[in-house]
C-alpha cells in the first residue's frame, strides 16, 4: 500500500491505476537503459540510500543502477559494515540516515513489517526491497511489466506460482499485484509450505502442479531454500523435484507460449530443470532487465516536488 | 475514620443483589450496608448515579519488580491498579530473580503492604527459576503468603512434572495457575497464525499451541483432584474444552483478558507492537467464544495480563519486540464498553468476574461488601467516559492497542482498607 | 475566466506556414542528405510527421522523423506536486553526424527547447541541431532562438497561445487566450 503516497511497502490494497502508471512509466525508463548513453539527468542532486539487513547483490545493484540511471547519488549501507551490527537499532540507524539527507530510503530486511516501521519514522520515501515473507513489491512490479510486455496484457492471464508459497515475499507480493490487474493465480506447493487462509486472497491453492498447470500462460517458479528442509518443512528434495520440480514434460501442459519466471538466484535441477530454466520460454534474464526499468520508475515517481506523491 | 458512600447502586456479588443502598466504612472494614445509613461522625462521599462495587481484584498482572523495574515498579504498578480502580493484584512470579521461594514471597508482600495502595499478593512459582525442572517449595511459599502458584510466561513442559505440581498443590489446598503453551506449536511465533499472519508475513502461533495445553492440564487436574485455573484463555477451543471439563466436573477455573474479547488478529495490520501479546489476539470467532464462555460461566475470571514494557523495548520490529500489553488502567473501562454496554454480561456478573470469582480462585479476602470484609470498595462510574491516553498512564508501561478508544464506564474512586486512594482518576498521595 | 481573444491562423494558414518552413529547411541544409526531424511530445509530434511529407512532396526522399519526450530532461521536476507523465522516446535511427531539426508547436520562455536539446545529446552528437516552431510568442528567459518560425505572435505574459491541430484535437487553428488574473 502507498502510504500517504510516500511510501511503496506493499502491492496489498494498491488500486490497478497506479500499477498501472508504474509499469506506464517503465517502458520509457526501459528505452533509457539501451541507450548507449544511459543517463538522464531527473534525480541530479537526489540521494537514493539503500539500506540491506540481509545479503542481495541482485536487488541492491539493481536499485543503485536505477538511481544512478536517473543521476541519483547512490549510497550502499551493508549491514556487516556499519554501526548496524554493532547492535544500533533500526530507527536509530533511520534517524541518522535522515540527518545525513536521504530523500528515498531502499531497505531490504529479514523481518516482516521494518519498512512500515521505517516509514513512519523518517520523512524520506520508503521503499520495501523484501521484508520477511511479507512482501517484495518491486519484484512484482517487474514481473508484472515483463508478462506485460511479452504477453501485451495481464486481464485474464492465468498465471502459476510454485514453490514455498509460506516464506516467499515475492508470492504475496504477486498475489496482489496480478490479481489487482484482473489476472487468476493459481498457488502449488507443498501443503507444508502453503500459508494458512491464502485463498482468501482470491488466488486458487493447488496441490497438484500438473493440474495447476493446465492452461497456464506463465509460470512463476519460486527458489526452494535448502534450509527449509533442514527444518523439516519436506521430506527431501529429491521428492520436491519430483513433485513440484519445473521440467520440459510439465511445462508441455501450460499454454505454448507459456513464459517460464524466477525471482533468482536459481537451483538449477531442484525446482526448475536446467532445460526450462535456459529454454526459449523463460524470460528470467529479461526479469533481470527489467527490475531496473521499473525500479527507475519507482525513483521517479516517488521523488516528486514538494508533495512527493504518486500521481494517481 | 468513618466513610459512609451514600445513595450509589451497590452490588454485591456474594449476594447477587443490586440495590440502591448506602455502604458504611469503619476501622478499615465494612460496618453496615442499607438504606439511610446515619452518617453521624463520617465522611460522606456522595455516590448517587454510581456503582458502588467490592474493590477490583486483577488476578493477573506482572509488576517486573525486582529486576525489571525500568519497565514496571511495584509503586508504578500499584499506583496503575488504583487508577483502573484495582484495589487488589496477583502478580505473577516471573521477575528476575524468579518469586520461587518464601523469602521472596515475603520480601514482595511486605514491599507492598509499606506502598499503602493496593493490596499486592503474590503468586509463587511452580518450578524453581521458572526453568520446569525441580518443583518450587510450595509448601514454604504458601507460609508466607503466596496465592497461588504459576510459572506463567513459560509453560511446565514436562507433563511429569505438572502432574507432581498439582498433586502437590492438592495437598496444599492451592491453585495451579496455567499458562497454557506448547513451545514446539509457538517456536518463532508473532501472532495468531491464520489469514493475517499470512497476509503480514509474521509466523503464526497456532490454536492448537494453546490448548494441547489446555487438554493435557485439564486431564491432569482431573486425575490429581488439583484446582486448576487456565490462564489467559483465547481460542474458542480452550473455551469448549474448560466447558466440558466443568460439566464432568473437573476443579477448574478460566480468566480472560480484556484484550482477548475486544481485539482480533486483524489489529496487527500496521505492525504496532503494542498488539504483539501472547497468547496472541485471535480471531473474530474465538473472540465470540470468548465472550460466550464469559456468559454462560465457563470463563469466571477478567483478569488484565498487565505486561508492561518501555518504549525502547517496544518500538522495534514486530518479531523483536517482547510481548505484552499494559491493562490495568483500561480493563473497567473494557469490561463496561465490550461486556456491558455490548450486551453480554449484566453489570452484576461482569463485577463478580472481577472480584468475588478471582477471591475465591486464590482464596483471598474482597469480593464480597458483607459486613466485616475488608473496606475495599471501587465507585464505577457508568456514564463517565474517555479516550484512552497512554501518556496519561501512571503505569511505566505504554504498550496498549487501545490508545485513542473512546471507553465508558470507568472507576471513579477506590478504596482500600477504608482509605480513598483514588478519586477521578486521581491517586490520592499520603506517602509523598 | 479563461477567454478566446483572437484566433491567428486559421487551417490554411497553418498549411501554407508549413509548406514555407518545409522549403526553408530544403533550402538551408542544401536537400535533405544527413536531415532527420524529431518531433517534441506532444504537438510537434505531428507537425514534424507533416513537415516530412511536405518535405518528401517537395524533395522525394523521405526523411526519419522520431518523437522526443523531455519529461525527464524539465527543470522544473522538484517545484511540481505530481511527477508529470513519462511517455516513451522514440528515435530508431542514429543521431550522430546528423542534422537534427527539432519540431515543437509553441516557443515562449525556451525551457523546453533547453530540455530537447540535452536529450537529443544524450541520445548521440548530431553535426547540427536546428529548431522549427509554428509560433514564436516571444518572452525568452533562455538564449534560445528558432531557426524556422510560421508565425511571430507577440503576446503578454497574460495570453496564451494554443496551437490545435486535427490528430491530437480534432480541430485545425492557432488562437490566442486570455489567461484569468
Amino acid at each position: 500500500m502507498v502510504i500517504n503516497g510516500k511510501d511503496l511497502i506493499s502491492l496489498r490494497n494498491i488500486p490497478a491505476e497506479t500499477i498501472k502508471l508504474i509499469l506506464d512509466t517503465a517502458e520509457p525508463m526501459k528505452e533509457i537503459i539501451n541507450r548507449q548513453i544511459k543517463k538522464v539527468p531527473t534525480l541530479r542532486g537526489r540521494t537514493v540510500v539503500t539500506l540491506f539487513y540481509e545479503a542481495s547483490t541482485r536487488t541492491r545493484m539493481s536499485f543503485e543502477l536505477a538511481a544512478k540511471y536517473l543521476s541519483a547519488d547512490a549510497v550502499n549501507i551493508a549491514a556487516a559494515t556499519s554501526s548496524i551490527s554493532k547492535g544500533e537499532s533500526l530507527k536509530d540507524t533511520a534517524r541518522t540516515i535522515t540527518a545525513m539527507g536521504a530523500d528515498i530510503v531502499v531497505l531490504r530486511h529479514p523481518m516482516a513489517g521494518a519498512p512500515e516501521l521505517l516509514a513512519r519514522t523518517i520523512n524520506a520515501s520508503v521503499i520495501n526491497a523484501g521484508d520477511g515473507a511479507h512482501e517484495h513489491p518491486t519484484q512484482a512490479l517487474l514481473d508484472l511489466f515483463t508478462v506485460r510486455e511479452k504477453k501485451g496484457r495481464l486481464e485474464g492471464l492465468k498465471v502459476v506460482i510454485v514453490g514455498d508459497i509460506l516464506h516467499s515475499r515475492v508470492a504475496r507480493s504477486d498475489i496482489w499485484g496480478y490479481t489487482a490487474m484482473g489476472a487468476e493465480v493459481r498457488l502449488a506447493g507443498p501443503a507444508t509450505l502453503m500459508p494458512p487462509g491464502i485463498e482468501k486472497t482470491g488466488a486458487r491453492v493447488y496441490s497438484d502442479l500438473e493440474e495447476a498447470l493446465e492452461g497456464a500462460d506463465v509460470v512463476n517458479v519460486l527458489r526452494i531454500q535448502m534450509e527449509r528442509q533442514q527444518q523439516g518443512l519436506f521430506p527431501g528434495l529429491r521428492e520436491y523435484a519430483n513433485m513440484f520440480g519445473m521440467n520440459r514434460d510439465r511445462l508441455k501442459l501450460a499454454a505454448p507460449d507459456a513464459l517460464v519466471m524466477h525471482p533468482g538466484p536459481m537451483n538449477r535441477g531442484v525446482e526448475i530443470s536446467p532445460e526450462v530454466a535456459d529454454g526459449l520460454q523463460a524470460v528470467i534474464n529479461t526479469q533481470v532487465t527489467n527490475g531496473v526499468a521499473v525500479r527507475m520508475a519507482l525513483l521517479y515517481l516517488l521523488t516528486g516536488g514538494a508533495h512527493s506523491e504518486v500521481a494517481y | 475514620m468513618k466513610l459512609l458512600i451514600r445513595g450509589g447502586t451497590v452490588v454485591e456479588p456474594a449476594e447477587g443483589s443490586v440495590l440502591e443502598q448506602d455502604v458504611l466504612l469503619s476501622e478499615g472494614r465494612i460496618a453496615g450496608i442499607g438504606r439511610n445509613l446515619s452518617a453521624a461522625g463520617a465522611e460522606v462521599l456522595d455516590a448517587r448515579g454510581k456503582l458502588v462495587v467490592p474493590g477490583l481484584i486483577d488476578m493477573h498482572v506482572h509488576l517486573r519488580e525486582p529486576g525489571y523495574e525500568a519497565k514496571e515498579t511495584l509503586l508504578t504498578g500499584s499506583r496503575a491498579a488504583v487508577r483502573g480502580g484495582v484495589t487488589s493484584v496477583a502478580c505473577m512470579p516471573n521477575t528476575k530473580p524468579v518469586i520461587d521461594n518464601a523469602a521472596l514471597v515475603a520480601y514482595i508482600k511486605n514491599t507492598g503492604k509499606a506502598l499503602g495502595l493496593a493490596r499486592i499478593y503474590q503468586i509463587g512459582a511452580i518450578t524453581l527459576g521458572s526453568k520446569g525442572e525441580e518443583l518450587a517449595e510450595m509448601g514454604d511459599m504458601k507460609k508466607a503468603g503466596a496465592a497461588a502458584f504459576s510459572d506463567d510466561g513459560q509453560p511446565v513442559t514436562d507433563a511429569a512434572l505438572m502432574r507432581r505440581a498439582m498433586q502437590y498443590a492438592r495437598m496444599l489446598g492451592m491453585t495451579i495457575i496455567s499458562h497454557c503453551e506448547n513451545k514446539e506449536l509457538s517456536a518463532g511465533g508473532a501472532m495468531h497464525e491464520g489469514y493475517i499472519s499470512t497476509l503480514l508475513g509474521l509466523k503464526g502461533i497456532p490454536s492448537s499451541t494453546e490448548e494441547i495445553m489446555v487438554s493435557r492440564d485439564l486431564l491432569l487436574a482431573e486425575e490429581t483432584g488439583c484446582r486448576l485455573h487456565i490462564a489467559h484463555v483465547s481460542t474458542a477451543g480452550s473455551v469448549r474444552l474448560v466447558r466440558q471439563a466443568k460439566a464432568r466436573g473437573v476443579q477448574v477455573t478460566a480468566e480472560v483478558t480484556p484484550h482477548h474479547f475486544t481485539l482480533t488478529d486483524e489489529a496487527v495490520v500496521g505492525y504496532d507492537t503494542s498488539t504483539k501479546v501472547n497468547p496472541p489476539l485471535r480471531t473474530a470467532a474465538d473472540v465470540a467464544a470468548v465472550k460466550e464462555g464469559l456468559a454462560d460461566g465457563t470463563i469466571d475470571v477478567i483478569a488484565t495480563d498487565h505486561a508492561p514494557h518501555t518504549i525502547e523495548e517496544k518500538d522495534v520490529e514486530y518479531d523483536r519486540a517482547p510481548f505484552g500489553i499494559v491493562g490495568l488502567e483500561t480493563a473497567m473501562g473494557l469490561v463496561w464498553t465490550e461486556l456491558v454496554v455490548g450486551g453480554v454480561l449484566t453489570p452484576l456478573q461482569a463485577v463478580t468476574k472481577m472480584t468475588l470469582h478471582p477471591a475465591r480462585v486464590l482464596n483471598i479476602p474482597g469480593g464480597t461488601l458483607g459486613a466485616g470484609a475488608p473496606a475495599d470498595i471501587t465507585i464505577i462510574d457508568p456514564a463517565a467516559s474517555e479516550t484512552v491516553e497512554p501518556s496519561l498512564f501512571e503505569s511505566k508501561g505504554r504498550n496498549t492497542p487501545f490508545a485513542g478508544r473512546s471507553l465508558k464506564g470507568l472507576p471513579w474512586a477506590a478504596i482500600v482498607g477504608g482509605r480513598l486512594v483514588m478519586m477521578e482518576r486521581r491517586i490520592a498521595d499520603s506517602l509523598e | 475566466m479563461t477567454k478566446e481573444k483572437a484566433q491567428i491562423l486559421d487551417p490554411e494558414g497553418i498549411r501554407r506556414s508549413l509548406t514555407r518552413i518545409a522549403h526553408e529547411i530544403i533550402e538551408r541544409n542544401k536537400g535533405t542528405g544527413s536531415l532527420v526531424l524529431i518531433g517534441i511530445r506532444r504537438r510537434g509530434v505531428p507537425l514534424a510527421e507533416r513537415l516530412a511529407e511536405r518535405i518528401k512532396e517537395i524533395e522525394g526522399g523521405s526523411v526519419p522523423v522520431g518523437t522526443l519526450d523531455i519529461t525527464l530532461y524539465r527543470d522544473d521536476l522538484t517545484t511540481m506536486a505530481y511527477q508529470p507523465l513519462v511517455r516513451s522516446t522514440e528515435v530508431p535511427f542514429s543521431v550522430s553526424g546528423k542534422t537534427v531539426v527539432l519540431v515543437d508547436d509553441v516557443i515562449y520562455t525556451g525551457r523546453t527547447i533547453r530540455a530537447a536539446l540535452d536529450a537529443v545529446m544524450d541520445l548521440g552528437r548530431p553535426r547540427v541541431i536546428q529548431l522549427a516552431v509554428l509560433i514564436d510568442r516571444g518572452h525568452r528567459e533562455l538564449p534560445i532562438r528558432p531557426d524556422y518560425v510560421g508565425k511571430n505572435v507577440p503576446t503578454s505574459s497574460k495570453e496564451e497561445a494554443l496551437v490545435k491541430l486535427h490528430e491530437i484535437d480534432g480541430e485545425e487553428r492557432v488562437i490566442i487566450l486570455e489567461l484569468p488574473d
